[in-house]
């Protein structure tokens, strides 16, 4: 990318030299924050966290409260909070302030379906989305589909929150240089302190600590955005120089660098963004894992209405990297290389006191914790779920179904240090972006199922095979000028002539294939598989005993309370 | 901890345990939800610098704005479906 072209008002040397006040504070929060998880085993203790349902999704009886901070910070990942005002500073709007109507319309979609599959997954005590599947279908193959999407999806996800710990280490001053061990030796304690807490404690361990990490996000941007811009020359300054930064041509295309505010063909581009995103976003384990864990089907209506406070942040946080544009930040990074995803860190370093220097890292360090926890909890629990005991060993007891969680949600994480050690960066962005695709796939599957069966599984599983290969190829074919594939969530909507986020087009695509092959299965009077729900599962709440399935709970010999915490009457027990 | 959400043992009338159900109300709930979807998508009616508001192009500020927005008409939304199930119970 094109170096900054405008004034420097108080262009500022990058030093690579260790900043000392802000590494003590960094490394004091983490301390706490690490005693904060493992304290949290005994927070609402339960009996034993030998289960999916306590280990997994803190009883499910988190109250609006606790759910609010805990989905914010599982929602606003370390890696949105570096990479949003990465876009805005390399590319402009299109590509980073999208984010802003993305997480607002998210919730309006959310409050519709994520009720009933509240309800429906309490009734039956379902921990996943390919848990609901294949109660809804009976369908094996349908639910392993979405199983292994959100999987897939989710490991990336992970590695990408290392990124945001990299970037902040490397602003910081330590990571990068000759040294292997030296360099990674940071990364690899934060993560095996991760490990051992998620381990022991559970979904609890995140809950807990999502309250430190929501306080700090808070209190460093609200800060950040009532200080700067004064110092850089005010908002007409930032927004002209963000202007005329975007307006320049691109010296190796001849394309203006980014988009100031979507112009004359970006309209479909930034709509499309949002509402594929927006609707994505809760296809993802990690985001059913967090509202599965609330305590009644209201709390997640109340958190629709709650939860855009979180998104004004992050609107606040992409215009940094516009505020960083005015004043000239300078992302160079410690191996020489420009790097945008330094410009959050670097802004803060360049104009803040060392001490706050610190706790602005630790947010973002510890802003991704929160998320790389509850995603390999997910991840955790789909495999042990859907893979594990359905494909591998049918009568595992919930015992070793947290057992086995427990262990994956290890695995997982190791996977994701090794991926972002290993292989070069850009890879776990490219799967990241093509997991987005891909987790949009399974929509029609989950959502539609909550409100109808008229869809048949097996076309269901047709149109998401077909949207999963479209939109990969799609993918693949999207160059840059920093790299020949997956250069961009963007490609042109045939028809259409606008380029439009690939994950539409594919949905839409998916879409019409559900469609047509729904009619010809019916046609041909293919059964639809049998449906271990019915009509009022939808609708029960807290207090609505649990009804067995041949799911969950289904083992005879497994002493599991009907439903944890003492909320329930005690007609617990088989409802039919 | 959560605020107040009566667990009472409303029973539903429904066989099917589906609880009795205002239509009316809950249409307008779904109203109140497309709102903003609807507002938010339509960019050619926002992509635009003016008017600026303390040196903030109309594009960022109105997005802002709808933050504020979405989350009221959203509580309306809540407000509107609890009592649409009518008897208290959701």
């Amino acid at each position: 990318m094109t170096g900054p072209l405008v004034d420097r008002p108080l262009a500022q040397v990058t030093d690579s030299s260790v900043n000392t006040t802000a590494l003590v504070v960094l490394v004091a929060l983490f301390l706490v924050v690490t005693v904060l998880g493992f304290l949290a085993s005994r927070w609402r203790r339960a009996e034993s966290l030998d289960s999916l349902d306590e280990w997994g999704l803190g009883g499910r009886k988190f109250g609006t409260w606790v759910t609010w901070f805990l989905l914010g910070g599982d929602l606003y990942t370390a890696y949105t909070f570096v990479a949003v005002p990465a876009a805005m500073f390399s590319l402009g709007a299109v590509a980073g302030f999208f984010a802003v109507p993305y997480t607002i319309i998210l919730y309006p979609i959310i409050f519709l379906f994520m009720a009933r599959l509240w309800s429906v997954s309490h009734r039956h005590g379902y921990v996943t989305t390919a848990d609901f599947v294949r109660g809804r279908y009976d369908d094996r193959h349908l639910s392993l589909a979405v199983s292994v999407t959100g999987f897939v999806a989710t490991m990336p996800y992970i590695a990408l929150q290392l990124v945001g710990i990299q970037a902040v280490l490397e602003v910081a001053g330590v990571g990068g240089g000759d040294n292997i061990i030296a360099q990674d030796a940071p990364l690899l304690i934060a993560f095996a302190v991760l490990a051992a807490y998620t381990y022991s404690s559970g979904l609890r361990a995140p809950a807990i600590i999502a309250f430190v990490k929501d306080a700090l996000i808070y209190v460093v941007i609200i800060v950040a955005v009532i200080y700067l811009p004064s110092q850089v020359g005010g908002w007409d300054d930032i927004f002209g120089a963000a202007q005329d930064k975007m307006a320049t041509p691109n010296p190796d295309t001849g394309a203006p660098t980014g988009s100031f505010i979507p112009g004359d063909g970006q309209m479909w581009a930034y709509a499309t963004l949002g509402l594929g995103s927006a609707m994505a976003l809760f296809m993802y384990p990690h985001s059913v894992t967090a509202s599965l864990s609330s305590g009644s089907r209201d709390t997640i209506r109340r958190n629709a209405a709650i939860l855009p406070a979180y998104s004004f942040v992050l609107g606040l946080l992409a215009l940094l990297g516009w505020v960083a544009i005015a004043a000239g930040t300078d992302v160079t990074g410690l191996d020489g290389e420009k790097n945008p995803q330094l410009v959050v860190p670097q802004l803060f370093e360049d104009f803040f006191p060392d001490w706050f220097v610190g706790v602005a890292f630790a947010a973002i360090a510890i802003g991704a914790l929160v998320p790389a926890a509850i995603m390999s909890i997910a991840a955790a629990n789909t495999f042990s779920r859907n893979i594990y005991k359905e494909w591998l060993k049918k009568d595992a007891t919930p015992q070793q179904e947290a057992k086995v969680s427990k262990l994956m949600s290890l695995v997982v994480k190791a996977f994701a240090l090794v991926f972002v050690l290993t292989l070069d960066k850009q890879n776990a962005i490219n799967f990241q972006l093509l997991g987005g695709i891909w987790i949009l796939q399974t929509f029609p599957a989950i959502v539609f199922s909550l409100y109808t069966r008229w869809f048949h599984r097996k076309a269901l599983l047709g149109g998401w095979a077909v949207g999963m290969v479209y939109g990969t190829v799609e993918a693949y074919q999207v160059s840059s000028a920093a790299t020949d594939h997956f250069g961009g969530s963007l490609a042109e909507i045939p028809g259409l002539g606008d380029m439009g986020y690939i994950a539409i087009t594919a949905f839409s695509l998916n879409l019409v294939v559900t469609v047509l092959l729904t009619l010809l299965l019916h046609a041909l009077q293919v059964p639809n598989g049998r449906d271990a729900t019915t009509a009022g599962d939808y609708y029960a709440d807290a207090g609505d005993p649990r009804v067995d399935s041949d799911l969950a709970a289904a083992d005879p010999l497994a002493v599991e309370p009907d439903l944890p915490g003492g909320r329930d009457g005690g007609d617990a027990g088989t409802a039919r | 901890m959560s605020l107040g959400s009566p667990d009472d043992a409303g029973t539903p009338t429904d066989p099917t345990g589906v609880p009795p159900t205002d239509r009316r109300k809950l249409a307008l709930a779904c109203v109140c939800l497309a709102i903003p979807v609807v507002a938010l998508l339509g960019v050619p009616s926002y992509a635009r610098e003016d008017p600026s508001i303390g040196g903030i192009p109309f594009f960022f500020w109105y997005q802002f704005l709808w933050v504020f927005l979405c989350s009221g008409l959203t509580w309306t939304a809540y407000l509107l479906t609890r009592s649409a199930r009518r008897g208290g119970r959701r």
